[in-house]
């Protein structure tokens, strides 16, 4: 029977149990960050347990990290967190790239980055947007804290194997259309639990041509339509980029043999296929308080069907029939991690360039990590930002959530490369938008959102 | 962990579908280092109007439904973010079962691991449980896999391990250290790249 690289991989990693009923996974890399960990530590420290595997475990902070002046955190208790993390590393013998380190970064930015994140890999983190790292060909999906806690004793978690999908995604996408587009279309359309109970496989044309970036883009945001993981199965462009990373393989060759077995074998081996027509796709921009309420940029914004529709858009204060060009946005934020990476910023920075961000509009730019941020300095771009009138600030998650003191005011529209509108998510009662960098880039130039397609590029 | 097994309680009806665990649990209290302490901050930007303020109109605020440890809800409940404060949130307040029509896969898991009993039942039953009155009990039996209130009674679907796991109030980590072997067994046959 056809399988799956999602079935591969999984069946590849099982100890204990019968399909059909949770089964004991080996975990190859565990992922911890500072908000979803200490309890976990904490119960390790209760029970005396080690970790089991320190060298198959990573450390960073990212959620609440300040990004600007970064050692003086003026937030005790986000400073507890993070002091709390430096502690248990230290105490357990968990690599950790800490505060300031050249590593640091958004975890899900700096796994593949240091070539931690590998395909054929089963990968966790306590966060829903380890999805991210299934780009390279790997399962990955986020966890709970008590689930940290397991995989740190055990290096292993319970888990029903879910149902497959394949997205099969076609054709060239249009000029100004990228992969943000492509994420937000499918779950405008299908829903936000389109996916639940199920392991989601990105594949056909336009994804073998999408840069591992894009690809990273795309599987971050899965897990945004209530899919399990998002993936891709591994080709050469992956190999080519974990390749000479830091914790690459040694043996290249060796590994690189062993995660070919890991491809889909054909599509019959999907329980269930969806499919994109790339080339209809247009600009995608949110309108209301989850990212399934989006629509194209020339379209306007829906009929309320619902009681939820209601409450969206007394939320965000728009009404049906709206046009999202009309809507005066004064906050743009570039970041996260599914759009503050090298190549965001240099698509954003390319539509910035000569021009001026608008009359009393914030925008913040944060890099992903450390190591895109001295790189996008390297290349000049912080420069483009910053005489566009952007800050240019240190990396972390930002006001993708707001945890850190990085918040969109109240009542105030933000054109966001981020990846959840949710209420209150970017600053009590923020309202945002998500988009791709070159939108969020049109739209903090004019103050309002533009199509692209026919203004910018 | 606390067992459960056959549970009886009022219940609080919220029939909102999506109800995200940034809803749950905002990030601004997410700041602690304990699995207590978060009952109070649930449901925080519904329930209050500002600090201090609660929303009298916000169901969790009624008098009647205080003490009330039964969540009757819509589909895809505590969808978004993996935070497990979510669970730590609701079953602080008080809650020890949730009825939702679905379930984020995360959220799912998390209530496993912390004596949260999740129970997915179709959007007519659930409609029948919101609007029983206030000081009318529901009955969960889970051994018999049974809601049953104001005589009616509904079927609901469990696995097998995770009911084994809700009734006996077991650890995850003490049962995966008994198969230790397997685990170093695996770990002797996985390849190296370096």
């Amino acid at each position: 029977m056809a399988k799956t690289m999602i079935d591969k991989i999984w069946d590849s990693h099982v100890i204990d149990g019968e399909e059909g009923t949770p089964q004991l996974l080996y975990v190859d890399l565990h992922l911890l960050h500072e908000v979803t960990s200490p309890q976990a530590f904490e119960g390790l420290r209760e029970n005396h347990r080690p970790v089991r595997r320190p060298d198959r475990t990573f450390a960073t902070m990212d959620h609440n990290v300040p990004t600007v002046d970064i050692f003086n955190i003026k937030d005790m208790i986000s400073k507890k967190q993070i002091d709390t993390l430096g502690k248990n590393c230290k105490e357990f013998g968990v690599r950790l790239a800490g505060m300031g380190h050249k590593d640091q970064g958004i975890i899900h930015a700096i796994g593949p980055q240091l070539g931690l994140t590998q395909p054929g890999m089963i990968i966790v983190c306590g966060d829903s947007h380890t999805a991210t790292h299934g780009s390279f060909g790997s399962i990955a999906f986020g966890i709970g804290t008590s689930e940290v806690e397991h995989v740190l004793a055990t290096q292993t978690i319970w888990q029903l194997k879910p149902k497959t999908m394949g997205i099969r995604v076609h054709g060239k996408l249009p000029n100004g259309v990228f992969a943000k587009d492509v994420i937000m279309s499918l779950i405008a359309r299908e829903g936000v639990s389109f996916g639940t109970g199920y392991g989601v496989e990105f594949y056909g044309d336009t994804i073998r041509d999408m840069s591992m970036e894009e690809r990273m883009t795309l599987c971050n945001m899965a897990i945004e339509g209530g899919a399990k993981m998002g993936c891709v199965q591994s080709d050469q462009k992956t190999f080519d980029y974990v390749r000479g990373r830091k914790y690459a393989p040694k043996n290249m060759d060796k590994a690189i043999e062993h995660w070919k077995q890991f491809n889909t074998d054909d599509e019959s081996a999907f329980d269930k296929i969806i499919d994109l027509d790339a080339t209809q796709l247009a600009p995608f921009v949110s309108w209301g308080t989850n990212p399934g309420m989006a629509i194209r940029i020339d379209d306007t914004t829906p009929e309320i069907r619902d009681a939820n529709d209601k409450k969206a858009y007394d939320y965000v204060g728009l009404k049906p029939g709206t046009s999202l060009k009309d809507v005066d946005i004064k906050w743009a934020f570039f970041g996260s991690c599914t759009n503050g990476r090298l190549s965001d910023l240099k698509i954003a920075a390319n539509i910035l360039k000569g021009h001026h961000i608008a009359d009393g509009l914030t925008a913040w730019v944060v890099p992903a990590s450390r190591t895109i941020k001295e790189t996008a300095e390297k290349m000049g771009i912080d420069k483009i930002f910053k005489d566009a009138g952007c800050e240019w600030r240190e990396p972390g998650c930002s006001a993708c959530l707001g945890m850190n003191p990085d918040h969109v005011p109240a009542g105030v529209h933000c054109a966001s490369t981020s990846n959840r509108n949710f209420e209150g998510r970017q600053g009590v009662g923020s309202r945002t938008h998500l988009a791709s960098p070159a939108m969020v880039a049109a739209a903090a130039i004019h103050g309002h959102f533009i199509d692209i397609r026919e203004e910018a590029i | 962990m606390e067992k459960i097994n056959i549970f009886t309680s009022t219940s609080v009806p919220l029939m909102n579908n999506n109800i995200d665990t940034d809803q749950l649990i905002p990030k601004q209290f997410l700041k602690n280092i304990l699995k207590t302490g978060f009952g109070k901050n649930l449901l925080y930007d519904w329930r209050y109007l500002k600090p201090n303020v609660p929303n009298p109109d916000f169901v969790l605020n009624k008098p009647e439904r205080a003490g009330a440890q039964i969540l009757v809800t819509g589909d895809n409940f505590g969808c978004g973010s993996s935070r497990e404060h979510a669970v730590w949130a609701l079953k602080d307040y008080g809650f020890r079962v949730i009825i939702a029509g679905s379930y984020s896969d995360i959220f799912y898991m998390n209530s496993t691991k912390n004596g949260v009993l999740a129970i997915k039942l179709p959007q007519a039953q659930r409609d029948f449980l919101a609007q029983l009155p206030a000081d009318q009990p529901i009955t969960i039996n889970l051994p018999e896999q049974k809601v049953i209130a104001a005589g009616h009674e509904f079927d609901f679907d469990i696995d097998e391990r995770i009911k084994h796991k809700l009734v006996n109030g077991l650890d995850d980590i003490a049962i995966t250290m008994k198969e230790m072997d397997k685990i170093e067994a695996y770990e002797a046959k996985m390849p190296n790249f370096n």
